[in-house]
């Protein structure tokens, strides 16, 4: 912090300094960026780390044997990294690999169905003038606000009712419909989409499906793929719809398996091994997946700065 | 979609309500109807009529189950420590986020880029399975935090009892959202047109003073909009007090407004009650969003002018 506030201290007013000779003003900045640049650096770095630890953590803790785990420091690398993978993979006959199988099979169906609805219906709010389109963008609007977790008791209790409670489709419906997606699909949309190519492509004879298919969807794929990839981390993440719906432990995705891993882990810590290394093992695709798409990341759809 | 013919003519009036079709259905199904379901709920009750061999019946009782929710200690208790949680949680993760954004648009920072993508990765790292992480580097037997004091004789660090487990429980969703937030505010700042950076600097402003004089106003729309998202995630604590529950002792069925849901409808099956909290949670969020984005739009507009 030392060298920011001196640079502060001895740095004269704006007025004062536009009357000092050029080329001292010009080596005073370069000096202060100079010393600005390292403790920001230092600053970010700690930042860094902190996010870093606990998932440095749980690879090192997922290389421990049993009895390591609880004598030797924490950071120090074990022996018994094949012995625990060996044991996440066979537990319950290989549960844990349908867990796998289930959160993808959720979020990625999920987040498909979702962005061509979320596309379809941002587009036409976007770009139709029709009676009720304020009424129903206000709806969606609302939707975002509503906590969809408060719906998790409701939605178990209508799909129980008509006998789809404990399947797969109770977790998968649901996870469908994105007020927000649809938000940002129509942000995207207002900003991506010209109305001179539409007009155009009317006068030319096509009709409104095909403009979307063949024109409108090309033009919004950059903003899709990072309504997709809110939406798949989402529903990947999402713990309490499938913990209310579902209740056969064949169906968990990954977080409610984990979850109960640990809960019955509680009373044995044998398990304790088993639930560490499988949420080391869990990591590792979603982030891969978040790091190599990240170039494709558009939060400026989030931020407000979409520009077309 | 509608045949040949008739499809130029009614095509342009009729394709909006087809586009948006799939998105309402599925918005009524599974949004609106378990909203109005859940009110429905909320204002019965199951009551047992015509004395001891009465049957149960469901009835009417108006606002009773909400003035039940609003007397229930246990209820109100769990919003206490939701408060105390989002006090703690909310600033912090929208002030570090702030804070790391701003340092990554300086331009003599280096490595951005390993700063930027390490910061972010726990974003990719759902909640539970974050708690399950800090828990065991909570827990007295596996933390090495704890294994450091206690190399130091100062004992194991009381991460899991009160008070602890409030700034544990809150570091938890602090990790997890600092890196998404900074990403939404860095893209903010990123449009920022930079010569008007040149012309402050000319002036003689200091970087600092770019910062707060000049970028921390441009991006209050990204502020808002964080800040909104940090307090639905924080009203809907459940997963993570959940997961570290097997660990501690001070986490009870109820410790949180959403685990007290939980228990009514499906442990104590007092749906009712269930839908009551439920609509009040509901309607505390819009509520508190509602007056959020005015407090915070009504600040923008007064620093603008």
């Amino acid at each position: 912090m030392t060298a920011t506030t001196a640079t502060t201290a001895t740095r004269p007013t704006g007025s004062r300094q536009s009357s000092r000779p050029r080329d001292t003003r010009r080596a005073g900045r370069r000096a202060r960026e100079g010393g600005m640049g390292a403790i920001p650096t230092l600053v970010l770095i700690l930042g860094a780390v902190y996010c870093l630890i606990p998932v440095v953590w749980v690879f090192t803790a997922a290389s421990k044997s049993r009895g390591e785990l609880f004598t030797t420091f924490t950071f120090a690398p074990g022996s018994g990294l094949w012995e625990n993978v060996v044991a996440v993979f066979t537990y319950q006959n290989g549960q844990y690999l349908l867990w796998c199988l289930n959160s993808l099979l959720y979020s990625g169906v999920a987040s498909v169905l979702s962005v061509l609805v979320s596309a379809m219906a941002g587009f036409a709010l976007a770009k139709y003038a029709f009676p009720g389109r304020s009424a129903i963008f206000f709806s969606f609007l609302v939707g975002i606000l509503i906590p969809g977790i408060v719906l998790a008791v409701p939605q178990y209790l209508l799909l129980s009712g008509v006998g789809l409670a404990g399947t797969q489709l109770s977790v998968l419906l649901p996870s469908i419909v994105s007020p927000f997606g649809i938000y940002l699909a129509r942000v995207y949309a207002m900003a991506a989409v010209p109305q001179e190519t539409l007009e155009a492509a009317r006068i030319d004879g096509a009709g409104e499906w095909r403009i979307f298919r063949l024109i409108v969807l090309p033009l919004m794929l950059p903003g899709m793929v990072t309504i997709f990839l809110l939406h798949f981390i989402g529903t990947w993440n999402n713990f309490l719809l499938p913990f209310i719906m579902l209740s056969d432990q064949d169906l968990y995705p990954l977080t409610v398996g984990l979850f109960t891993l640990l809960s019955k882990g509680s009373g044995s810590p044998a398990l304790y091994s088993v639930a560490i290394t499988g949420a080391a093992i869990s990591i590792i695709p979603l982030v891969a997946l978040v790091l190599s798409l990240q170039r494709y990341w558009r939060l400026d759809l989030i931020s407000g700065g979409v520009k077309g | 979609m509608a045949p040949k013919p008739s499809r130029r003519s009614t095509g342009p009036r009729l394709a909006p309500y087809l586009f948006t079709a799939p998105a309402v259905v599925l918005y009524l199904l599974f949004t609106v109807i378990p909203v109005g379901y859940a009110i429905w709920l909320s204002l019965r009750a199951y009551r047992v009529q015509g004395g001891l061999l009465g049957r149960k019946e469901d009835v009417f009782v108006g606002v009773e189950n909400y003035v039940a929710v609003l007397q229930d200690s246990t209820f109100l208790a769990g919003f206490g420590r939701l408060f105390v949680y989002g006090v703690i949680a909310i600033p912090l993760t929208l002030g570090l986020a702030l804070l790391f954004a701003l340092l990554l648009d300086v331009p003599a920072v280096r490595a951005k880029r390993f700063s930027r993508t390490a910061i972010f990765i726990p974003y990719a790292v759902p909640g539970v399975v974050a708690a399950l992480l800090w828990g065991f580097m909570y827990l007295p037997s596996t933390s090495p935090f704890s294994f450091l004091t206690r190399a130091a004789g100062w004992g194991p660090i009381p991460f899991l009892v009160e008070p602890g487990i409030y700034g544990s429980l809150a570091n938890i969703a602090i990790w997890g959202g600092v890196g998404f937030n900074m990403i939404i505010i860095y893209t903010s700042l990123r449009g920022i047109p930079s010569d008007i950076y040149e012309s402050a600097r000319l002036d003689g402003a200091s970087e600092r003073q770019i910062a707060l004089r000049i970028k921390v106003p441009l991006v209050t729309p990204a502020l808002v909009l964080t800040a909104f998202f940090s307090l639905i995630g924080t009203i809907q604590l459940y997963g993570e007090p959940a997961t570290l529950q097997p660990m501690t002792s001070v986490i009870s069925n109820s410790w949180v407004p959403l685990m007290a849901i939980y228990r009514d409808a499906f442990g104590t099956d007092d749906l009712p009650q269930a839908a009551a909290a439920s609509t009040l949670l509901a309607m505390g969020t819009v509520v508190v969003s509602a007056l959020v984005l005015r407090l915070m739009s009504g600040r923008r507009t007064r620093a603008a002018s």
